[in-house]
């Protein structure tokens, strides 16, 4: 886990403070700020910045699933899109066969996620590293091709509509109360993940990650935490895409790309390896990313002319930044973070160049 | 008979782009994810070439082929060199990167619009009437050639050349290939130099035969699972693969479902990957296997 820096004078003194989620009364109250600025937001901004905090929740929470696998349990997954597919199709195919509402349709694709996840958990038994990358990798192809198939043998060869659905006597047609909706679906998932990894499944899965023989001779079952694993995240990852395909009111294949797959490793890569933190960065930077690039293309001269192929823009600038973060910032947008923290708490004091938690 | 030959081009069209796979991995155990874009990089710089040398096909190629090895070095210098220490999962991560950056360069500079350089190099492709009725184009003949002639070259070469057995040294064993004297980088960026060519021919005769657009990316990605179903560090294993991927691939799309096209490599892969993971003529020991 990665260490938050504190000032001095701090000290934890039994298990109780060191597991506490929110630890010194200055970290409470950002908390609180932060909780209120949230909360208030919706009532201040546009239409379009809800929608940018909608996707962004979205994003968020398919990041911290990815992150819970990855930066946690060490298993790398090439996959996501195919299970945010598996979660946005069931969501979209129960809709039209059945008209099954919000929350069956919900769980339903929580359970077809959970179930994919050990499907792309049981590759990981056997194969490490690259091998399993490439297994997941498989495997999206595989999803998105059923349901690319299922779009065509049923006729439905633009995409699933589906009906905004309707929490109690509220249908969520609303911008605001969507903001409402993924807040709480972003907060949950950040909830259960920050108590996983503090749990004993947490632990099992970093010990899995930093030695699997040392874990395995702890006494650690690593074939049930690895397919744990796979399982909760995936089944995360299937809610994500549901919730996606109910705010889209729209599910295509054409939506689950290998670039989105990409796009939520470097969420993770750019907020930071192994950090929950980092996830939420990652997820929001990425997502707001085309957004930039966007308002940069018309703000500077010139480069206007490229405005008509802004998604190739988008790429160039994506894949490069990518890189930017591998090669000179490994610790990512956390890293960057932490060290204005430290940069803060030290001052007038410097800290000693190159040392990294 | 159509069928034969169809199968026996793809699986042509996948042996020469599954090797620029093998060859990175073989020596620098980086799985380079953005072959395909260079293979696309590669086809667009003879787009390029095509528009300053019009009516010399021979020049415009080889002046294309000489470019993409400068790219392969580039690459290597600017981008893979400086992954050296990181995780392997940092170097692959990072060809990804690559992969989608060169797709954005590759339509901000060429468009997105289908381009033909047989036409600009005003070259015909004419069918070749072959046996009880089967045809192939001249190009994907020229291709299946081509493929043969590689291979038997980089064999050649690895046996023989002396670069050839500094490059398997290296990918043996780097630091003992380092202490007697090898130069590391050299080797390296010697193996992403030629894995590039390749990839670039083998790019350009695709787009020769059938038209270029961004989607070649597809292609190049469907060639890595030959690659790894052959054994990602054989050369006679990506040969195999090919041959075994492009069957499946021709015949399942003509007798069950035309849409199976794009996934058929992989669930070769998946099937490959659960019965002997390190592939047909892989080295099972150097698979980090649990």
């Amino acid at each position: 886990m990665s260490r938050v820096p504190r000032a001095s004078g701090y000290f934890r003194i039994d298990y109780r403070q060191d597991f506490a989620l929110v630890q010194t009364a200055r970290e409470r109250i950002a908390l609180a700020v932060f909780a209120a600025a949230l909360l208030v937001f919706p009532f201040l901004a546009s239409p379009f910045g809800l929608d940018l905090a909608c996707q962004v929740f979205l994003a968020c929470i398919g990041a911290l699933s990815l992150m819970l696998l990855t930066g946690y349990a060490g298993q790398i997954s090439l996959g996501h899109a195919g299970l945010l597919a598996a979660g946005a199709f069931t969501a979209g195919i129960l809709f039209r066969e059945t008209g099954a509402p919000f929350w069956i349709t919900l769980p339903s694709a929580a359970f077809v996620g959970a179930l994919l996840g050990v499907v792309f958990g049981l590759p990981s038994l056997r194969l490490r590293g690259l091998y399993l990358a490439v297994s997941t990798l498989a495997l999206h192809f595989v999803v998105v091709y059923l349901g690319g198939e299922y779009e065509t043998k049923r006729g439905f060869s633009t995409g699933i509509v589906i009906d905004p659905p309707s929490l109690g006597p509220v249908a969520l047609t609303d911008g605001r109360a969507w903001y409402f909706v993924l807040l709480a679906a972003a907060a949950a998932t950040l909830l259960v993940c920050l108590n996983l990894a503090r749990s004993r499944t947490g632990r099992a899965w970093q010990a899995i990650r930093a030695h699997e023989t040392v874990a395995e001779a702890l006494g650690i079952s690593i074939a049930g935490y690895k397919l744990l694993a796979f399982v909760i995240s995936s089944a995360i990852t299937a809610v994500a895409g549901a919730l996606f395909a109910y705010y889209r009111g729209f599910v295509s294949v054409e939506a689950f790309s290998l670039f989105l797959t990409i796009q939520y490793v470097a969420m993770v890569i750019i907020g930071g390896m192994g950090s929950w933190l980092g996830a939420l960065l990652g997820a929001a930077f990425v997502t707001l990313f085309p957004y930039w690039i966007e308002a940069a293309l018309f703000a500077l001269p010139g480069a206007r002319r490229y405005a008509g192929e802004l998604f190739a823009v988008n790429f160039s600038a994506f894949g490069l930044v990518m890189i930017l973060f591998l090669m000179f910032e490994p610790l990512g947008l956390t890293g960057i973070w932490r060290r204005i923290q430290n940069y803060v708490l030290l001052w007038p004091f410097r800290q000693r160049h190159g040392s990294r938690q | 008979m159509q069928l034969a030959v169809n199968i026996v081009v793809l699986a042509a069209i996948y042996a020469l782009i599954a090797c620029g796979y093998v060859l990175v991995y073989r020596v620098s155990r980086v799985l380079n994810l953005a072959h395909g874009e260079l293979m696309m990089l590669g086809a667009y710089l003879l787009v390029a070439t095509a528009s300053l040398f019009s009516g010399h096909p021979l020049i415009a190629g080889a002046a294309a082929l000489a470019l993409s090895l400068l790219v392969g070095v580039l690459v290597y210098v600017l981008l893979m060199q400086r992954m050296t220490g990181e995780m392997v999962l940092a170097a692959v991560l990072a060809t990804v990167a690559l992969g989608i950056l060169l797709r954005g360069v590759v339509v901000l500079v060429w468009s997105a619009q289908q381009q033909y350089p047989a036409q600009r190099l005003a070259v015909a492709n004419p069918p070749i009437e072959l046996f009880a009725g089967a045809r192939i184009s001249t190009f994907a003949a020229v291709l299946v050639v081509t493929t043969g002639v590689v291979y038997a070259a980089l064999f050649a070469f690895l046996r023989f050349g002396r670069w050839g057995v500094r490059m398997r040294a290296a990918g043996q064993n780097p630091l003992l290939a380092a202490q007697r004297g090898i130069n590391l980088h050299a080797v390296y960026a010697l193996a992403w130099s030629l894995s590039t060519l390749i990839g670039s021919l083998a790019g350009m005769l695709i787009a020769l035969d059938s038209g270029l657009t961004s989607t070649m990316v597809t292609i190049g990605l469907k060639a890595f699972p030959a690659a790894l179903v052959g054994g990602l560090d054989s050369f006679a294993g990506a040969l195999a693969g090919a041959a075994i991927v492009a069957t499946a691939e021709v015949l399942l799309i003509h007798y069950v479902d035309p849409l199976l096209a794009d996934v058929v490599p992989f669930l070769v892969l998946i099937a490959m990957l659960v019965v002997r993971p390190w592939g047909l003529f892989g080295t099972p020991e150097e698979l980090d296997r649990v």
